[in-house]
């Protein structure tokens, strides 16, 4: 695989940063410490670059109709500025990717936009799985994850950093900014497309940005962010907090051999939408045999009892029995208890049971508990 | 880069070993192991008492990220272990070579061992 380098390359090895490979990206691990970047994050601010993530642009008179057949969602019922989780999956139900797409305004009559945001190892086969789908509809499909870099901030203080590099009269489209909205602001000087999303489990911004000026407003968040407490944030601690959010990860939870229902993802199948989609066939049978609910697995969160964590691969198991698999699993910075998501045997998978996970030989207790695990207080 | 520790002797699984006259010797991981591993969160030592063999695991570290076997790099009783690491692992990232020590073997054998020249060299480590 190809190694790819964000524009921001040169700030993280600046911050001392270690790389890690993922999605064919070389991205900042970690800077210092990414315990210290978790708590950051939960308790004042912490900087991400999600750069790696792809941004693939729909537009024309059909995008609606033609996500509405792309994706397992019902994104011609978004409005305006707002954004929805989706999938996309195969005529099998298994899931290409998942993504969050953002409707932005046009200036021209009937002729609708969407930002499609699919994850960095998927970038690629998303952009051209959309390409072949849009055959017979009156769209433009552009990928521009290339010229296109993401910055986040993330944490109880982003609100108030990123003010600082907005003008005082934008003030109000920042601060009424609904979680799952975005909208264009000034940040920097610069007109920038910003949503209130993220990947964390707290209040915070991403910011697109084209890359030949990203690292002017990494450092500018840097600068104002001092502060309030904002440190820069590796991929560590953005898959700590992502778990203790009970947040599915591509390549973990979710891949082309897992469908909507068994990863606790029905509600975002809309099979109500009267349209056609790929994937509705199967999913409709799968859902009507009762995959998630009193068939096959489920993902479920599991609590450990003792100190020792599970991980991703480990087996779960009952009275000695495999009943299944965890798929990310580690002790949780916030809770201070070992947390983990994994597929188990429906009949296991009420909250209250008890289940064993087998750690490196030792079975040790784990409760299936709720997701997610950790929920911000408001 | 990390940091290794001159007049101590290290093994290739990143423990180290600080001999101390004909006492116990004490052991612990390298700045190299513990900066890799990331923050450690949990440590689980052998028993006072315990016989541990050069090269066999006898314990694991374990990170926020990752987990580790602990291989012991003597063959010996368990003499002592640093109660302080059990209760607060972070020790072990913040001071590898003092305060994070792990435990403490009367040895009848040691297993091969580096000096620290050649353990910074093999490992990237900074003398």
């Amino acid at each position: 695989m190809s190694e790819n380098y964000t524009a921001l390359y040169e700030q993280h090895k600046k911050a001392g940063a270690s790389f890690t490979d993922f999605g064919g990206w070389q991205m900042p691990l970690k800077y210092e410490s990414e315990l210290a970047e978790h708590h950051a994050v939960r308790k004042t601010a912490g900087l991400f670059d999600l750069s790696h993530m792809g941004e693939v642009w729909v537009t024309g008179p059909d995008a609606a109709a033609f996500l509405d057949y792309a994706l397992v969602g019902k994104l011609s019922a978004v409005a305006v500025g707002k954004a929805k989780y989706s999938l996309i999956c195969n005529a099998d139900g298994g899931i290409i990717d998942d993504l969050i797409s953002y409707r932005r305004p046009t200036p021209e009559e009937g002729v609708d936009k969407y930002l499609v945001i699919p994850n960095a190892g998927n970038a690629k086969v998303v952009a051209a799985e959309l390409l072949e789908r849009a055959a017979g509809f009156d769209v433009v499909v552009e990928d521009s994850s290339a010229e296109t870099s993401l910055i986040a901030v993330q944490g109880p203080n982003a609100e108030a950093i990123l003010l600082t590099l907005v003008p005082a009269e934008q003030h109000a489209l920042v601060t009424e900014l609904k979680y799952y909205a975005a909208v264009e602001v000034s940040v920097n000087g610069q007109d920038l497309l910003l949503a209130r999303t993220g990947y964390t489990g707290e209040d915070g911004f991403e910011i697109y940005v084209p890359n030949i000026d990203a690292a002017g407003l990494w450092e500018a968040l840097l600068e104002v962010g001092e502060g309030h407490g904002l440190i820069p944030a590796g991929l560590a601690a953005r898959d700590s907090l992502r778990l203790e959010a009970g947040m599915p990860l591509y390549g973990n939870e979710l891949s082309r051999h897992v469908n909507a229902y068994a990863a606790g993802l029905g509600p975002v199948v809309s099979l109500a939408k009267e349209s056609n989609f790929i994937g509705r066939d199967a999913l409709t049978a799968i859902k009507a045999a009762g995959v998630g609910s009193t068939l096959g697995q489920k993902l479920v969160g599991l609590k450990g009892a003792g100190r020792r964590a599970a991980r991703a691969h480990y087996s779960v198991l009952k009275d000695g029995s495999l009943i299944g698999e965890v798929t990310s699993g580690q002790p949780s910075p916030t809770l201070g208890y070992p947390i983990a998501l994994a597929y188990v045997d429906v009949e296991h998978s009420e909250p209250g049971t008890i289940v064993d996970v087998d750690l490196r030989g030792k079975a040790e207790p784990f409760e299936v508990v709720g997701l997610p695990f950790y929920k911000r207080v408001k | 880069m990390s940091k290794v520790v001159a007049g101590l002797k290290y093994s290739a699984e990143h423990e180290w070993v600080a001999v101390d006259g004909d006492g116990p010797v004490g052991i612990g991981i390298s700045a190299v192991a513990a900066d890799a591993l990331g923050d450690i969160v949990y440590v689980d030592l052998p028993e006072v008492g315990s016989t541990v063999t050069a090269g066999e695991t006898c314990g694991e570290v374990e990170s926020t990220k990752s987990v580790s076997d602990l291989y012991s790099p003597v063959t010996g009783e368990v003499t002592e272990i640093n109660d302080a690491v059990v209760s607060d692992p972070a020790l072990i990232n913040n001071e590898p070579y003092g305060a994070g020590w792990l435990f403490k073997v009367a040895t009848t054998e040691e297993g091969p061992l580096m000096s620290a020249e050649e353990y910074a060299a093999t490992n990237g480590g900074e003398l």
